[in-house]
Parts: C-alpha cells; sequence; structure tokens
C-alpha cells in the first residue's frame, strides 16, 4: 500500500475551489515564505534549495541548486519559467498553472530573488487559455500586493514577472527553442555548445530555465527548510512529485506523492490514487515518464517512483506523465498515434527527425490500418536507430535536440515488446481491437 | 605540458595526428587532412547551424565517443575523431536516405542535374534502392518568390542555406522557414517577392534544384558547359566569376570565392546580366542598350551605314586628324569598360598620335582623378577589417552591392564600426554605429565637424550625441580608420566631396581610402592615364593640362574643340547636362567605339564595333587597386575588334605604330615601363591577381569545394591565342612605379560656394540604383521588370509640411523647368532634402529629373507643390 505520511508540498490547495485567488493564497499561508527568503542573504535561499536537493521537474531531472549555480556572472540575467507542458497525457503542470497560480508566482519571485535577478519570463502554453487567464491574474494581484514590482515587500528588490504564451508549438519546452521563441524568433532549439543557457540564453545573457513544478516548490522549501524537503524521498530523489495518471485506470488524474517511497503499482492501484485498471484488466504495459519514455511491462510494476531507479531500467520518470495500458490497448495504434504527434511536432531543423518521424509515422499507419509488411517491423527499427544510435536510454542522438530520439522510444518499446501484436495485424490485414 | 610557442592544436582523425587552428571547425581540419566530411548544410563563408546532420563524425568524450556534427565543433587540442567508422557510415547514411525519402526522382528534368551535390552524393554512398515505399511529400512546383528566382518545395531539403544566406549575409530576410515537421517549407510573406538584390546567390549555393535562376532554367545541362575563370566588370569591385557557356552562347555566371574580393558571392545585376551581351539577337535599334553594334559604320546622308574596316578606320583618322590640327581641338570621353591594355592602347594613341590631353574615363559624375591616385590606398579587405570605417557615399547596395556586403559582414559578424554620412537612403544605415545625416552641399562641413573637437558650423545640423560617438569611434581607431568614398550625389557638384576628402586626408593622416566609384573598369582606365595630368601605372604630370568631360563637353559647343573619340556609348546616359552634352555632339565631328548601341549613336558620324566583357582578354582592376585577369568566353559577333586592335589600326592610318601587337605583350609593356601587374596578372589566371603598388602580396585560394560552390567544375585555364613571342616577366619587377600625384591640399577646395536653404525648396539628391538604365541593365531581359521607376522620396518632416503621403504626385518646380512626380516615404532622406534615381525613367519612360537638374551650381533646389 502506498505512503501516505509525506505532507503535500505543491497540491496542498487542492480542496478549496477558490485556490488560485490571492485570498485563499493569503489565508492559506501564502507570500510568508517571500517575506522569510527577503530576509535571507540570496545566497542562503539559493543554499536551501540546493539542500533540498530539488531535481528538475520538467523532464530531464537536472538539481536546480546545480543549475542556479552555473549562472554566470553577469550584469543582466534572466529567470525563464517553462509552463509549455504540450505533451500527450502530460498534465500535471496544466493542474499547478490553473489551481495553485500563487504558488507558482511566489516561488518564481523567491527564486529570482536568490539569483538575484529582475526580469522573469513565464512562458505558458498558449492551449493554456484558463491557465494563462490565472497566472496573468495572479501576477497583476501579486504586484498590487506589493509582491511583484519596485521594493517588493518594501525591500531593495525589484522584479518584473511577464507572461508570454507560447502560439502552439510542442518544441517550444525545449529550453532553447523556448528562447528562441522568447526572442521573437522561430522555435528552433539551438545547437549545443553552448549547452546550458546559464551561459548563454535569453539574447545571449545568462538564463535559468526552470519548470513550472519547481519553482512551485520553492515556497514550502523556504517555509520548511531544504533540509526537511530532502528528508522525503529516498536517494537523489526528494521530496514529492505530481503525476499525471491517464490511460487505463478508473481514477485518471494528477497525484502527489513522496518519491522513491511508492511504486507504480501503489500509484495505478491505490484507491487514493488511480483506483486499479477499468474493469480490473491485466496491464499490458505502462508509460513510466511521458510519451517520449521508453515502455514498461507489469513486471516493473514494484519499481519505485524514483529518478535513478527507473533510469537504471532504461527508461525514465521524465514529465511525470504515466500512462496505463491493459488488455483492451492496442499497442501498435497507441505507438502510431505517439509517433503522429512527434511527426508533427518536430521543428523540422534536423533531418533524421523532419523525415524521420514523417516515414516511422505512415509506415505505423499503415502497419495499424493493416496495411503493414513483415520487413516493415525490421525497417522500422533501423530506421529508429538512424535517429537513436544504438536504441537505448538514455539515447545517443544524431539531433540536435532530444525531439528526435524520443521518436523511436515507443516504436521500439512496441515492436519489441509485443512483436506479436505487429504480425496479427499483417496477418489480419487489420487492427484486431477495431 | 603546455607550449607556449605553439600555435596550432593536434587533433587525432581517424588514428593519424593533424595540426589544425585552433578555433578552427573540425570539418574544415578534417578536409586538409584529406578527411573530406560529407555535408549539405555548411558553407564556408555562413556561421555553421549543424541541421542537415550530414558531417556526423564520432568524437572521443567524457562519454565516450558520440556522434557530433564536424561542421559545428571547433577543433581543441587532443580532439580524437573517426570519420570512417562503421557508426558514423551508417549515421550518414541514415541522414541520406532520409533526405532522399521525400525527394523527388525528377533528377532528368531537374537543372541541377549533373552538378548536384545530392546527387553526388546518392551516386557514391547512398543505396541503390529505396525503402520508402510511401507516397512522397507533395507541393506545387515551382512557385515564383521572385523575379528572378523559382523555388521548388518538392527538391528542397530544408539545409537553410538560402534562409540563412539572405538573413545573414545579404539582411534580406525575405525568405524564411515556414510550418514544421516534414511540412516545413521555404516561403516569402505574402506580398513581399524575394527581390534582394542578391538573390541569385541562393541559388548557387542550393544543394539541390530547389533554387533555379529564371534566366538559367532549362537553357543548357551542366556537362554541356563549358567555363572560364574571369571578373565580373559590371562594377568597379570586380567579383571573380566562372562564366559559362553552351557553345558560343553565354549561360551562367558563378561567383568564385576570392578571398580578397567577392567570398564567392555576386549581385543580381552581374550575374543576370549577360543576357544584355548576347541575349538580344533580334534587336536592330542602333539607339538602344540591347543592340550589339556589330559592323564598322559612317554617317552617310544622315544614316548610319555599314562599311569595311578600312573605310571606317580612314574616316575616323580624316575626322580626327583634321580636328587635331587646330590646337585642344580634340579629346576623348569614356573609356572606363576598357581592359587595362584597351585603356593603354589608347591612352598611347591620344598622347602619343593625336598628341591630346583631353582625356578623362569619367563623365563628370565621379572625383578627381589625381586627388584620389594621391589618396593612401585601402584594399577591400583592409576596409573590411578595419576598426572604425567612415563612409562618403551612396546607398553601396545600390553602387557597389558586393563592397556592401563585406562592410555588412564586418559590422554583422565581426561587430566592427561604420560611421555613416548619409546623403540618402542607404541599406547598410541598421547596422552602422553611427550614421550622421548630410544635406547636399554641406559634406565638407561634416567631415569637418567629424575630424575637429571644437563646435561646429553654424547652419548644420548634427546630433550632438551621435557626433561625438563618431568622434570617439574614429579617435580610437587611430591608424585603423579606412575612409570609403564615392560620389554620393551626382547632382551636387564634386567639390563638397572631394573637400571632404582633403579635410580627412588632412585630419587623419594614418587613414586610408577606398575609393567607391562605380563603373566597370574606371579604376584600370585611370591608372592607364586615361584622364588629364595622369599617366600610364598611376603616373602623373602636373604641368599638363587638359580638359576633363564637363570641360570638353563645353569647348564642343563653343567649337573650340571639333571632334571626340567617345570610348564607350553610353556618353549621354551618363552626364549629368544630357542637353547640354546633345548640342555639344551636334556641333562635333564624334567617333564612337563601342560593342552596344546607345542613345549617343544618334550623333556619331563614325562608328567602330568593339567586343565587350565576356569576349576579351586582358587585365582589369578594380577599387582598390587589384589586377585581375579577364577571359574571352564567347566570340564577339560580326567584325567587332577588341579595342587595342582598333587603336593600333587607328595609329596606323596615322602612319604610326604604337608598337602593341597582343594583349599579352602590351600588358609586358605596361608592366615593364610601369612595374603596374598587369602581365602578372594576366599570366596568372586563377588567381585572385595583385594589387598595384602592393609588390607580390598573393592570398591564398581555398580549394574550391563542390558542395560549396556547386557548378564550378574546376577553372580551366584559357590560352591567349597567338602572343607577340616568349614573355618573361623577370625583367618588369624592377621597373621603378612612376611619380605618383601629390595629395592637393584641402586649401585649393575651400571655397566650396553652397546656396543659403530656400525653406521653401528641397535639395536634391540624385543617387544611384543598382537597375538603372545602363547599359547592363537597358539590354538585359533578365532585369527588364526590374528598372527604377523615377519617384521623389522624402523624409516624414518634409512629407508632412507638404501635406502629402506616399504615392501623391506633385509639380515639382526647378530653375530649369518642371515635371510631376510621385512622392515616396522614406526616412533614410536627410531632412530638407529629397533623393530621386539617377537614370530612372518615369511611368512614361521618360527620363524627367536630368533635364531639370542645375548641373552649373554647387546643389539643385527644387520645390514641390502639390495641385
Amino acid at each position: 500500500m502506498a505512503t501516505l505520511t509525506a505532507p503535500l508540498i505543491v497540491s496542498s490547495r487542492a480542496e478549496f475551489a477558490d485556490s488560485y485567488t490571492l485570498s485563499r493564497y493569503l489565508a492559506t499561508g501564502g507570500y510568508v515564505a517571500l517575506r522569510t527568503a527577503l530576509t535571507m542573504f540570496p545566497e542562503d535561499v539559493a543554499s536551501e534549495v540546493d539542500q533540498a536537493s530539488l531535481l528538475g521537474r520538467g523532464g530531464a531531472g537536472f538539481p536546480a541548486g546545480r543549475k542556479w549555480s552555473m549562472l554566470r556572472k553577469a550584469p543582466l540575467s534572466y529567470l525563464v519559467v517553462n509552463g509549455d507542458e504540450s505533451e500527450p497525457a502530460t498534465f500535471k503542470d496544466h493542474y499547478l498553472v490553473e489551481r495553485d497560480p500563487h504558488q507558482l508566482i511566489e516561488g518564481v519571485i523567491i527564486a529570482a530573488y536568490a539569483l538575484q535577478v529582475t526580469q522573469v519570463f513565464v512562458f505558458l502554453r498558449g492551449e493554456f487559455a484558463l491557465g494563462l487567464e490565472r497566472v496573468q491574474q495572479a501576477v497583476n494581484d501579486a504586484y498590487e500586493h506589493g509582491a511583484l514590482g519596485s521594493k517588493i515587500f518594501g525591500s531593495n528588490f525589484s522584479i518584473d514577472v511577464v507572461v508570454h504564451p507560447g502560439a502552439g508549438a510542442y518544441i517550444c519546452g525545449e529550453e532553447t527553442a523556448l528562447i528562441e521563441a522568447l526572442e521573437g524568433k522561430r522555435g528552433f532549439p539551438r545547437i549545443k555548445p553552448p549547452f546550458f543557457p546559464a551561459v548563454t540564453g535569453l539574447y545571449g545573457e545568462p538564463t535559468v530555465v526552470n519548470n513550472v513544478e519547481t519553482m512551485s516548490n520553492l515556497p514550502w522549501i523556504i517555509n520548511n527548510g531544504g533540509a526537511a524537503f530532502a528528508a522525503l524521498g529516498g536517494g537523489r530523489s526528494t521530496g514529492t512529485r505530481l503525476f499525471a495518471l491517464a490511460g487505463r485506470v478508473k481514477n485518471p488524474g494528477v497525484y502527489e506523492v513522496e518519491m522513491v517511497k511508492n511504486t507504480f503499482r501503489d500509484l495505478i492501484y491505490d484507491p487514493q490514487f488511480g483506483g486499479g485498471v477499468i474493469d480490473d484488466g491485466a496491464i499490458k504495459a505502462i508509460i513510466p515518464g511521458g510519451v517520449s519514455a521508453p515502455w514498461f511491462g507489469p513486471e516493473l510494476l514494484d519499481l519505485p517512483l524514483g529518478q535513478d531507479e527507473v533510469a537504471e531500467k532504461g527508461s525514465m520518470l521524465g514529465s511525470g506523465s504515466i500512462v496505463v495500458m491493459d488488455e483492451t490497448t492496442c499497442v501498435v495504434r497507441a505507438a502510431w498515434r505517439i509517433t503522429k504527434f512527434f511527426s508533427r511536432e518536430s521543428c523540422g531543423q534536423c533531418t533524421p527527425c523532419r523525415e524521420g518521424s514523417g516515414w516511422i509515422e505512415r509506415a505505423m499507419y499503415r502497419l495499424e490500418h493493416g496495411e503493414g509488411r513483415m520487413e516493415d517491423l525490421d525497417l522500422l527499427l533501423d530506421l529508429c536507430d538512424n535517429i537513436a544510435p544504438g536504441l537505448t536510454w538514455p539515447p545517443q542522438m544524431t539531433t540536435i535536440c532530444v525531439l528526435g530520439p524520443s521518436i523511436p522510444s515507443s516504436v521500439h518499446s512496441a515492436i519489441s515488446m509485443f512483436r506479436d501484436d505487429f504480425i496479427a495485424h499483417i496477418k489480419l490485414g487489420r487492427c484486431p481491437h477495431d | 605540458m603546455t607550449d607556449l610557442t605553439r600555435t596550432t592544436v593536434s587533433i587525432t582523425v581517424n588514428g593519424r595526428t593533424v595540426e589544425a587552428n585552433p578555433g578552427e571547425l573540425l570539418i574544415e581540419a578534417a578536409e586538409r587532412s584529406g578527411n573530406y566530411i560529407p555535408r549539405f548544410c555548411y558553407h564556408p563563408r555562413m556561421d555553421p547551424v549543424g541541421n542537415c546532420r550530414m558531417c556526423l563524425v564520432e568524437v572521443e568524450g567524457p562519454r565516450g565517443a558520440t556522434l557530433q556534427p564536424a561542421c559545428f565543433l571547433k577543433v581543441n587540442d587532443g580532439m580524437n575523431v573517426t570519420t570512417d567508422s562503421e557508426k558514423v557510415k551508417k549515421a550518414q547514411d541514415g541522414v541520406l536516405e532520409f533526405l532522399l525519402a521525400n525527394h523527388p526522382l525528377d533528377c532528368p528534368v531537374c537543372d541541377k542535374g549533373g552538378e548536384c551535390p545530392l546527387q553526388d552524393q546518392s551516386l557514391a554512398h547512398g543505396s541503390g534502392e529505396t525503402r520508402f515505399v510511401e507516397e512522397k511529400r507533395h507541393w506545387v512546383k515551382p512557385v515564383e518568390i521572385g523575379e528572378l528566382i523559382l523555388l521548388d518545395r518538392e527538391r528542397c531539403i530544408q539545409c537553410s542555406r538560402c534562409t540563412r544566406f539572405a538573413a545573414d549575409v545579404a539582411g534580406d530576410a525575405q525568405i524564411a522557414f515556414a510550418s514544421r515537421g516534414d511540412r516545413i517549407e521555404v516561403a516569402t510573406s505574402p506580398n513581399q517577392p524575394f527581390d534582394s538584390v542578391f538573390s541569385g546567390n541562393t541559388v548557387q549555393i542550393c544543394p539541390v534544384g530547389a533554387l533555379t535562376a529564371k534566366p538559367y532554367r532549362f537553357s543548357a545541362r551542366p556537362w554541356d558547359l563549358d567555363q572560364v575563370e574571369s571578373t565580373c566588370t559590371t562594377c568597379a569591385v570586380q567579383c571573380r566569376v566562372a562564366v559559362q557557356s553552351s557553345g558560343n552562347h553565354l549561360t551562367r555566371v558563378l561567383g568564385i570565392d576570392s578571398e580578397p574580393v567577392n567570398h564567392g558571392w555576386l549581385c543580381d545585376k552581374g550575374r543576370f546580366t549577360i543576357d544584355s551581351i548576347d541575349g538580344n539577337e533580334a534587336s536592330t535599334d542602333l539607339l538602344h542598350a540591347s543592340t550589339r553594334i556589330t559592323e564598322p559604320m559612317i554617317r552617310r546622308n544622315g544614316v548610319l551605314t555599314s562599311v569595311s574596316w578600312g573605310e571606317a578606320l580612314a574616316e575616323a583618322a580624316r575626322l580626327l586628324r583634321d580636328a587635331s590640327n587646330t590646337p585642344q581641338g580634340v579629346g576623348a570621353i569614356g573609356g572606363a569598360a576598357l581592359t587595362n591594355e584597351g585603356a593603354f592602347a589608347w591612352e598611347r594613341f591620344l598622347r602619343g598620335v593625336l598628341g591630346t590631353e583631353n582625356i578623362d574615363a569619367q563623365y563628370g559624375d565621379g572625383l578627381d582623378a589625381a586627388l584620389l591616385q594621391s589618396l593612401p590606398k585601402a584594399t577591400i579587405n583592409e576596409a573590411a577589417n578595419a576598426p572604425t570605417v567612415i563612409t562618403l557615399t551612396g546607398d553601396l547596395r545600390e553602387e557597389l552591392p558586393i563592397l556592401f556586403l563585406r562592410l555588412r559582414e564586418s559590422a554583422v559578424r565581426y561587430h566592427r564600426s561604420i560611421v555613416e554620412l548619409a546623403f540618402g537612403p542607404s541599406a547598410l544605415r541598421s547596422v552602422t554605429r553611427v550614421s550622421l545625416p548630410v544635406r547636399p552641399g554641406e559634406a565638407h562641413l561634416v567631415a569637418r565637424a567629424l575630424t575637429s573637437t571644437g563646435a561646429v558650423d553654424k547652419g548644420v545640423e548634427i546630433n550632438e550625441v551621435d557626433l561625438a560617438e563618431a568622434r570617439r569611434l574614429i579617435g580610437e581607431s587611430g591608424e585603423g580608420v579606412v575612409v570609403v568614398v564615392g560620389r554620393p550625389n551626382v547632382a551636387e557638384s564634386a567639390q563638397v566631396v572631394e573637400t571632404a576628402l582633403r579635410y580627412l586626408a588632412e585630419q587623419l593622416p594614418q587613414a586610408k581610402f577606398l575609393p567607391a566609384l562605380r563603373r566597370s573598369n574606371v579604376m584600370g582606365a585611370l591608372d592607364m592615364g586615361l584622364s588629364p595630368q595622369l599617366r600610364p601605372g598611376r603616373g602623373f604630370d602636373e604641368l599638363a593640362e587638359g580638359r576633363d568631360a564637363q570641360a570638353q563637353l563645353a569647348a564642343l559647343r563653343t567649337g573650340e574643340q571639333k571632334a571626340v573619340l567617345l570610348l564607350g556609348g553610353c556618353l549621354l546616359g551618363n552626364v549629368i547636362d544630357v542637353t547640354g552634352a546633345c548640342e555639344s555632339l551636334e556641333n562635333a565631328d564624334v567617333v564612337v567605339v563601342t560593342g552596344h548601341g546607345g542613345a549617343t549613336l544618334a550623333y556619331a558620324n563614325v562608328v567602330l564595333p568593339a567586343v565587350v566583357q565576356h569576349e576579351r582578354v586582358g587585365t582589369v582592376t578594380n577599387i582598390e587597386g587589384r589586377v585581375t585577369s579577364v577571359a574571352p568566353k564567347i566570340v564577339a559577333p560580326g567584325s567587332a575588334w577588341p579595342d587595342l586592335a582598333i587603336a593600333a589600326e587607328l595609329a596606323e592610318q596615322f602612319g604610326q605604330n604604337l608598337g602593341l601587337h597582343s594583349v599579352e605583350q602590351t600588358a609586358k609593356t605596361i608592366e615593364a615601363t610601369t612595374g603596374y601587374p598587369t602581365l602578372s596578372a594576366l599570366n596568372d589566371e586563377t588567381s585572385d591577381g595583385y594589387v598595384a603598388g602592393r609588390g607580390d602580396e598573393r592570398s591564398p585560394r581555398r580549394p574550391l569545394d563542390p558542395m560549396a560552390f556547386p557548378g564550378i567544375r574546376s577553372i580551366e585555364i584559357v590560352g591567349l591565342g597567338a602572343t607577340a613571342g616568349a614573355v618573361d616577366v623577370s625583367d618588369v619587377v624592377t621597373a621603378k612605379a612612376p611619380r605618383s600625384a601629390p595629395l592637393g591640399s584641402v586649401k585649393a577646395g575651400r571655397g566650396v560656394d553652397v546656396p543659403l536653404a530656400d525653406a521653401y525648396s528641397l535639395r536634391v539628391v540624385l543617387s544611384r540604383r543598382l537597375y538603372d538604365n545602363g547599359i547592363a541593365v537597358q539590354g538585359s531581359p533578365a532585369l527588364h521588370n526590374l528598372k527604377a521607376v523615377t519617384t521623389l522620396r522624402l523624409n516624414h518632416f518634409d512629407l508632412d509640411r507638404l501635406g502629402v503621403s506616399t504615392g501623391d504626385v506633385v509639380n515639382v518646380i526647378g530653375e530649369r523647368g518642371s515635371t510631376r512626380l510621385p512622392v515616396a516615404l522614406d526616412d533614410g532622406v536627410p531632412r530638407g532634402a529629397l533623393d530621386v534615381a539617377f537614370g530612372s525613367l518615369n511611368e512614361d519612360g521618360e527620363d524627367v529629373i536630368r533635364p531639370i537638374i542645375d548641373h552649373d551650381r554647387v546643389i539643385t533646389q527644387l520645390r514641390l507643390e502639390t495641385t
């Protein structure tokens, strides 16, 4: 059974219908952390976060404190919040921006104070209509409340936050593409080196790019101390994490659970969370960390929800999205639909991703619709190998950004785990699930 | 241990140690060591972006060997690279296969077929069969994205060379990617065609047949083309080019990567106006530039009639002899389009045979040749590398496009400073550090303000912050200042800029100067002595007195000078006072030596047909004094002769022998007597030439990379035909350069008498456009639709003051007449001035602006009135 002793860190206001308002936020301890932080030295704030060992919640899981420490010293630097959550079945930031925008903004101000950055851009997915409205309202309210603007809360620290809606491209979730888009350019990921925006980022200046959930953790960390956060979870995976649970579960939704102390099985089956598989069917496979992650079979359900634990088994916790597939799920169709997403969202810059995603999508479409050939399976694996040589995870790359090697994950997983399902499609001349 | 004396780094490529320059790109270092790495998006003259992924190689790193793009990676000491492993081969083959997945199999009907990097690559390394069984991507093909360029999106491999060239190199971001994934496409914005004057470069660097040029499209197959390396003489930058023909028909001009000059780029005028040479076979109107002059002619009963060379030469000699019998009775105008050898031959004929000093290669639209000669010269590279460049020119993109590209790169890519004296609209403005608006008649005052520390002359409006910044940049640059100087406004007396130039030369004794005269081989013609007081090889005779072009035209009008030899048929297209020039020619005996028709022929008594660009051998000299060779690619039509032969034969009519029997021997004579490197350049056809006065300085040629320059295979050595025996350069190096002109004192030009500003009038800036009404554009069907239409461009202050806006037609009233013209907003024009294009025609095809220019005043003022 799930371990439920951990406090709710980022979803503590879930019970309130007006959780997004300033009044509710203030009534539930809002902006106290910021006032505390402003009494501290910026480096002490940063050191609390470092001590919390807060791993970035955007997908790559890079420690936030270390990212901050890499910020090149310069007269001008920026903080950018990545809220371009656009991957299918990933919706935990969606929850945070709609349900607790002030928590995000408070986290942002704390981070900016720690970094001594005075200009912040919050880049939100353009399709988050309600989220954009609420975050903008929260920003406006925060200005009025004195938490944003010049000399906040009477301190010597001044800060401006601009909310910037994305224009509908998944690729802008890649931090360098996001920066290009913020600069008003086409959202092409930048080639590395330079490897880190912390050295050369927005407008060529040092820039920290952090995820919405990462920022939302900061008020709690300041209120309770980095050590308290680090005491939760296990190993490198400290604290709690929001998971977006989707697919064939009885109660899909966003759940905050303590890391490592809980397993995939806990999250899927516990009545407080997923509540089990629909019609109590058997799990065929799960996607453990968003559709770019390689799949797991049911034998790995008891794996703890920890970054390194999942990485050891060749996948990732990634964007915090867990998709459950049972015997009623057509894995060929699932892989095809995921590929279709990547094909449509490839920025078009690198040849293997641009052409590979389209080619694989078309071949997968044929297979799903009963027009596949046996040789397509090896062809697909070879094409996947040409995008991500060796088909390992973390991947080797032939492209500028990781969208490229994200394409093969589902196809490679589906073919290697469920080759018979593909053969059934080919032999039957149609999808057996139709 | 680090060896501090080392200037190179060592890397290992496929197990072998290779020395590389620090900061060099891996793809370049590997190529030099004999390991060619395939590529599509990489171009040596643009910043790498690493997006085609073709150049993936294995590089050892902390996490083992990983695939990295060689075009983007800079070498560092100890780097260990593998370019030939199975893993590399699989990755590269994979990329190639991906590129071909959606690439149409239309090579048999594709212009690029036969010179296509993708085709070559596929043939060399590709799989024979496709594994792609789906329907390929389809687009409407081709689409016209500009007047000269067609785009076939099915063939496009999204290497972004064209979009990067347009945005980064040319600064005309009119093409860019739209959409994404495998539906990504190169596109223009709605209602904004790709009308960059550099558009043809995108076709040249396209690694597939996605971009094609309308003039060349379907005109030949690459394997039918024959080519020579030569120099483009469409303007005075003189880019190195490969000239290609199919049979005796010019088909294409491609830019060669000349390190000191054009870096592989060309402007569309140089690239596409070859059709003015042999693209108008049906044209017979002798008064139009599209007509080639193919036979000698004499005016009989008022009509130009074809005659034999013998008759024509005899008649020409008779007219010139009669005129030269009276003192100062004869002279010559023109010659800027000649080769150096042709110019030298005419100089020998004019001074040696006719004994006249009335010689001028300019049409009164340039600058004092002796003054230019006296200035310390900068090369184009020196200007592009200077920490601060001062420009006193018109819009360089319109006047000398490739010089514009070089200076733009210097500012944008290398962050060097440009201080611009802005006479009118200028494409360089957006990248300058300081742009000081200069009204007509005030350049010398602004120049004085720039180089002094005191107060600015009264009546001159200069932004103090800008002036301080300009002074700071100039002061900081010390020896590094290069002044680029041309003739920004032909409606303003040359004295104004010349006086400004003298100030700058006096006040900045360490500055170097780059003349920005526009026309063809004008620098070569001046260096060969086609100007009063000048002598071949940059000599100067201060005692000599002769008439320049304007003085000759005046003397012809009064009858003081009886005859004129016109070297080129475009006098009337180029003088400011066109009415006065017609009167002068009407009065005179006129001998015209020309390859093209033109309005001037209406006044010709004798016409001698000459060969033109791409039909002749010889050398030419560009703005920086660089002497390069030109080679013939086609045979001239009819019985046109090289100028050298015409001059020599005409001298024979006077019973004199110029002693010039061949181009090679003439080049030798020049070099032997003056040290001017004509023979050296002529004997070195596949080089970037020699800068006159700079000894043996030569820049290394980069090896021709077919991926960077598709279409140029290799450049063959051109035979010169019969020569006058063996030519030895050994005896020419000892020749001493002749005495050159001393720097004129500023005092001589101090009295520029500019009339007071008239509150009701605007001062005229008569500026140049690339697509003017000159021979090349007038005779080019390809550029026909791009010619400038006469429009008055005004600052918004002046438009508001007049209560008019873009498109309104106003009455234009001057002392010499009036006309009606449309106005347009352009804040590049200084307040109180109006800009109008020289040589442009109004909607009725008439040149209405030149006749109302006050050519004998320092500036022209015009009043605009609404009806």
